[in-house]
């Protein structure tokens, strides 16, 4: 965990890039970069859970939230008044970070099932709020007409061309974020994982880096959501429900919470299993997530990641058995 | 570290056993037509009857011999409601699956994030939903050129409810709407059409699709002493509001549904609140009270029949918005064959006076909804726990 | 019957009124997370599923299968009960390393898995039941009340009566409230920490059941209905101040009564946000609640 090798980085890049060329020559699985751009859209917000989550131990159940406020931002600033789009994200992460700070000062000062609690209620606050203003949000209806990003008039208007726009994205906030695990930052974050008062003792600003990270994963989950809007030139507020935030939760506990790797291999299988493998439940898809989540924190605590863990383990068990 | 590396592979391995899970293709002479609906979900009820109705369709045609002697292939996704799942399935259909048109989605909100995608992929969409803003584009002041849709428009409905106020001499009302996507459009319908009917709104109320009790909001109401009541939604609360009107002693007040009232079931839950309710209703929901001279009985009847026969539950209205869609996509197909701007141009120009579930459509170039509003609905009373032809 | 003219003082009654039973349902809620966590320390999100199941197995039986209300309202809190107690030896023991996090996670995904069965059985539609003692409105003062409303208040007092007997009185009780303060000195004595959190969640069913069943002839009842109620309940859980009764009792009355006035006078879209910003307020300027305690709030494990 502490030290991340660079080599499955590059090994996983190359999967990336590659994989389009892929699918393009088996139909099975044609549609899957369509898939994949939302698996990084997720990864976004995911890795930046994950930090909060696993490596300063803040629950936040309303990322969703800050995933609606990148997307209405960028919405509402780019249809309604023709503003630059690539501006118009920024102004999103910007206002996404205002909100953190304002929410976050407060409700990191509490602990466990408070904070799980307040950050609950704030989502669905702003929620509620995507879903009143009827006037700059389209109420339930949506938006539409939203425009798409193009860079010095390269339009990213193809299922490929964005794919590759969103994995850059997603490298780039990946790689930046392990530095910030293996910086200094990143030891304090485990510090105060592990105990507050200590780390206090220590001499860290404890409620300053919660806040910091808080204010990081907001930042990520608007980025995400600027990306969604731009993408699917439309949003509406169910997408910013509840229950993406749980989704996001399953995403997390899924792939590993304490290990940033757990952050993309969550979002992979959740998207996978959400878009495309449980269609045959239906309805009942929603009590698979709910049994996933249940197996998860009883039997793999660890996650995805920890697989590989379990069964060196057990391998080692079976040589020393002899 | 071999164990970042190993997690990676096992996340490939899992790709790849989910290519397994994944349906390979099946090349065939078949007709394809796409379709997706909110099967499951909040707003399955819409979308359960019209996948329903789509399949009953689809197996009529097809034991009649098909179209031209070819099958008709329906592939249907399930959105979920969801404006996510639906981009994705609609493209799903049109690049992988490879269909003819597609019908559906069931919701304005996911028809909205699916109708760029008609224009860029030249492939036309029916929708099965209400908003005018699907087939019209605002910014361009026309019609899409790709997309159609089939059910009345809220424009529709207020305007049959104002006449009928109008009609009764009634001119002040309150209205109380839902704060979902199908309670703010009909808001806005009632508020924007008031003055030209010579209304006046006195008391605006609203309540959440989860809410249990209108009774504050329907106190209100009371206090501003209005001619009638106008309430806009669906599902459970469009019953409670029922239950609070009756309890609080204000059936003197006229009270008008939506259209998302039509269902027998709903006068059933009521509990004896529904009696003299008054809500517009297109013809599909009254088949057995239309006179046999009405162009749409034959239609409706059959329907009917079919569909509680199949099924073993009593038609929806929505449903009969996926009969509609598909019985014309099947007329296109048999005239000009599977080709995608065929099928459009067939739909705008040659569908004239076609005899659906929820009127008879007129599709032009200007317009893609195809329907006016006083032969899409009939205003209809709740009479000793059934429907009545409102006078 | 004319219908009587209506004043502002009459509306605020009808608000008070309506806010007042909605409250005690809240209250109800409250009183079950406050059991669960007073011996486990543990908030179960999925609270708000039992109410939903108690108004829905009612359903079942008293409408589906015939029985009479005096036999279905028991066997519904029975069955209610048994599905509590499922959710603490499938769900919450079977957990090597519990923490905040894991915990608040498993009874989400318990949530999530009751409620996807109970749409499996009960499907998408809302569900009536008569009410126990008619539809026959009560004029009071300008303002309308149900008499099922008294059922609902009626219930709640019974049920606060009989826990703070049980909590005091009997040895079960006393016990149960050991586990809450010590539970290592609670073993050591020979009580059986883990058939005392078992009970807590069977007790703490068997209330949102009631619930359930006194609240659906009044606002029917569906599949999902539990999570917001689970949000409010905690709110009131907040409000009153975690582990007290009484709290849970003021919390969830004042709750009921600011939403439902917030509707009436402010604008009755937001009405869900009035009660989650009450559950901010609370939790970010008084956490220990309006009756509970700093040292008690200060003593948790988290």
């Amino acid at each position: 965990m502490l030290r991340i090798r660079k080599l499955p980085i590059i090994i996983f890049a190359l999967f990336i890039i590659v994989f389009p060329r892929v699918s393009r020559l088996i139909p099975a699985i044609q549609n899957y970069p369509d898939l994949m751009i939302f698996a990084g859209i997720y990864s976004l917000i995911t890795i930046g859970l994950s930090l909060l989550m696993g490596y300063a131990g803040q629950i936040s159940l309303g990322q969703a939230a800050f995933y609606g406020i990148g997307a209405y931002v960028s919405a509402i600033l780019t249809a309604t008044y023709g503003l630059n789009p690539w501006f118009c994200m920024v102004i999103g992460m910007i206002v996404a970070a205002i909100v953190a700070v304002l929410v976050g000062v407060p409700s990191l000062k509490l602990k466990g099932h408070y904070l799980a609690m307040a950050t609950l209620a704030f989502g669905i606050i702003v929620f509620i709020i995507f879903n009143e203003e009827v006037e700059w949000t389209g109420g339930p209806d949506g938006m539409s007409g939203i425009p798409g990003l193009s860079l010095f008039g390269f339009a990213f208007d193809s299922v490929e061309k964005y794919y590759y726009l969103v994995w850059f994205f997603v490298f780039s906030v990946f790689v930046f974020t392990i530095n910030v695990i293996q910086s200094r930052t990143g030891r304090a974050l485990r510090a105060i994982h592990s105990s507050e008062a200590a780390s206090s003792a220590m001499g860290i600003n404890v409620s300053r880096f919660k806040v910091v990270v808080f204010v990081y994963s907001a930042i990520l989950a608007s980025l995400a959501g600027s990306l969604y809007a731009y993408y699917l030139n439309f949003i509406n507020p169910s997408t910013f429900d509840l229950f993406f935030s749980i989704k996001l939760l399953i995403m997390i506990a899924l792939g590993g919470m304490h290990d940033i790797w757990g952050a993309i291999i969550g979002a992979f299988l959740i998207t996978f299993l959400s878009f495309e493998w449980l269609h045959f439940f239906e309805e009942f898809e929603v009590i698979v997530y709910g049994v996933i989540l249940l197996l998860v924190i009883i039997f793999l605590p660890q996650g995805m990641v920890g697989i590989p863990k379990i069964l060196k383990g057990l391998f080692n068990k079976k040589v020393s058995n002899g | 570290m071999k164990i970042r590396k190993m997690a990676i592979v096992t996340t490939v391995c899992l790709f790849g056993f989910g290519l397994l899970l994944t349906p390979t293709m099946v090349f065939s002479e078949n007709l394809k037509v796409g379709a997706v609906f909110s099967v499951t979900g909040r707003t399955s009820f819409l979308g359960d009857p019209e996948k329903k109705t789509a399949e009953m369709v689809a197996e009529q045609i097809n034991n009649a011999g098909g179209i031209n002697g070819k099958k008709l292939e329906l592939i249907i996704y399930d959105t979920e409601g969801d404006a996510t799942k639906t981009n994705l399935a609609v493209k799903k259909l049109i690049t992988k699956d490879k269909v003819c048109a597609v019908i559906g989605p069931s919701l304005s909100g996911t028809s909205m994030a699916v109708v760029p995608l008609a224009e860029q992929y030249k492939t036309p969409l029916i929708s099965a939903a209400a908003s005018y803003k699907i087939t019209w584009d605002e910014k361009k002041n026309k019609s899409r050129h790709w997309v159609f849709k089939t059910p009345q428009t809220d424009t529709m409905a207020v305007e049959a409810i104002y006449t009928h106020l109008k009609k009764r001499g009634i001119n002040k009302i309150a209205i109380a709407s839902i704060t979902t996507g199908f309670g703010k459009s009909g808001h806005g319908e009632l508020v924007r059409l008031a003055s030209k009917y010579g209304i006046t709104i006195v008391e605006d109320e609203s309540y959440g699709p989860k809410d249990t009790d209108m009774t504050v909001q329907l106190t209100k109401i009371k206090g501003a002493a209005p001619g009638a009541i106008v309430n806009w939604s669906v599902g459970p609360t469009q019953v409670v509001i029922l239950r609070n009107w009756k309890d609080l002693g204000m059936t003197e007040i006229p009270f008008y549904q939506s259209h998302g009232f039509g269902s027998r079931k709903n006068i059933k839950l009521a509990a004896g609140a529904a009696e003299g309710v008054f809500a517009p209703l297109g013809a599909v929901n009254v088949a057995e009270l239309l006179p046999a001279s009405h162009p749409q009985k034959a239609v409706t009847m059959g329907y009917m029949k079919n569909y509680t026969a199949k099924y073993n539950e009593p038609l929806s209205s929505f449903g009969g918005h996926a009969w509609d869609a598909l019985h014309l996509v099947a007329k296109a197909l048999k005239a000009v064959g599977c080709d995608r701007a065929g099928i459009r141009d067939y739909l705008e120009n040659k569908t004239a006076g076609f005899v659906g579930q929820h009127g008879i459509f007129n599709f032009s170039t200007n317009d893609h909804i195809g329907l006016t509003f006083n032969e899409a609905f009939l205003m209809v009373v709740v009479k000793g726990d059934d429907w009545a032809l409102a006078k | 019957m004319p219908m009587e003219k209506i004043t502002f003082a009459n509306q605020l009654l009808q608000y008070l009124i309506t806010g007042l039973t909605v409250g005690s349902t809240y209250a109800m809620v409250a009183i079950g997370f406050n059991i669960i966590y007073n011996v486990t320390e543990i908030i179960n999100l999925a609270q708000g599923e039992f109410v939903m199941l108690g108004g829905l197995v009612m359903v079942f039986l008293h409408v589906a299968a015939g029985l009479p209300i005096v036999l279905a309202f028991p066997l519904t809190v029975i069955i209610v009960t048994l599905v509590g107690m499922l959710l603490d030896r499938l769900a919450i023991r079977p957990i090597r390393q519990p923490s905040v996090l894991t915990l608040i996670i498993a009874t989400i995904a318990a949530s999530i898995i009751i409620k996807g069965i109970a749409m499996f059985i009960w499907g998408k539609d809302p569900f009536d039941l008569p009410a126990f003692s008619g539809r026959h409105p009560i004029h009071f003062l300008g303002a309308v009340i149900q008499p099922q409303y008294f059922w609902i208040i009626g219930f709640l007092i019974v049920i606060v009566i009989f826990l703070t007997l049980f909590f005091e009185k009997t040895i079960i009780g006393k016990a149960m409230s050991a586990c809450a303060d010590n539970p290592g000195a609670a073993s050591l004595v020979g009580i059986n920490v883990k058939r005392m959190i078992l009970l807590s969640f069977a007790l703490s069913a068997a209330i949102g059941a009631v619930a359930g069943i006194t609240i659906t002839p009044i606002s029917l009842m569906e599949y999902d209905r539990g999570a917001m109620l689970a949000i409010k309940g905690f709110g009131a859980v907040v409000l009153g101040g975690l582990g007290s009764f009484p709290g849970a009792i003021l919390g969830g009355l004042i709750l009921g009564t600011i939403e439902s006035f917030g509707a009436g006078l402010i604008h009755s879209g937001y009405k869900d946000a009035f009660a989650l910003i009450v559950l901010l307020g609370a939790l970010f300027l008084r956490p220990s609640g309006l009756l509970g305690s700093i040292e008690v709030s200060k003593f948790k494990r988290f």
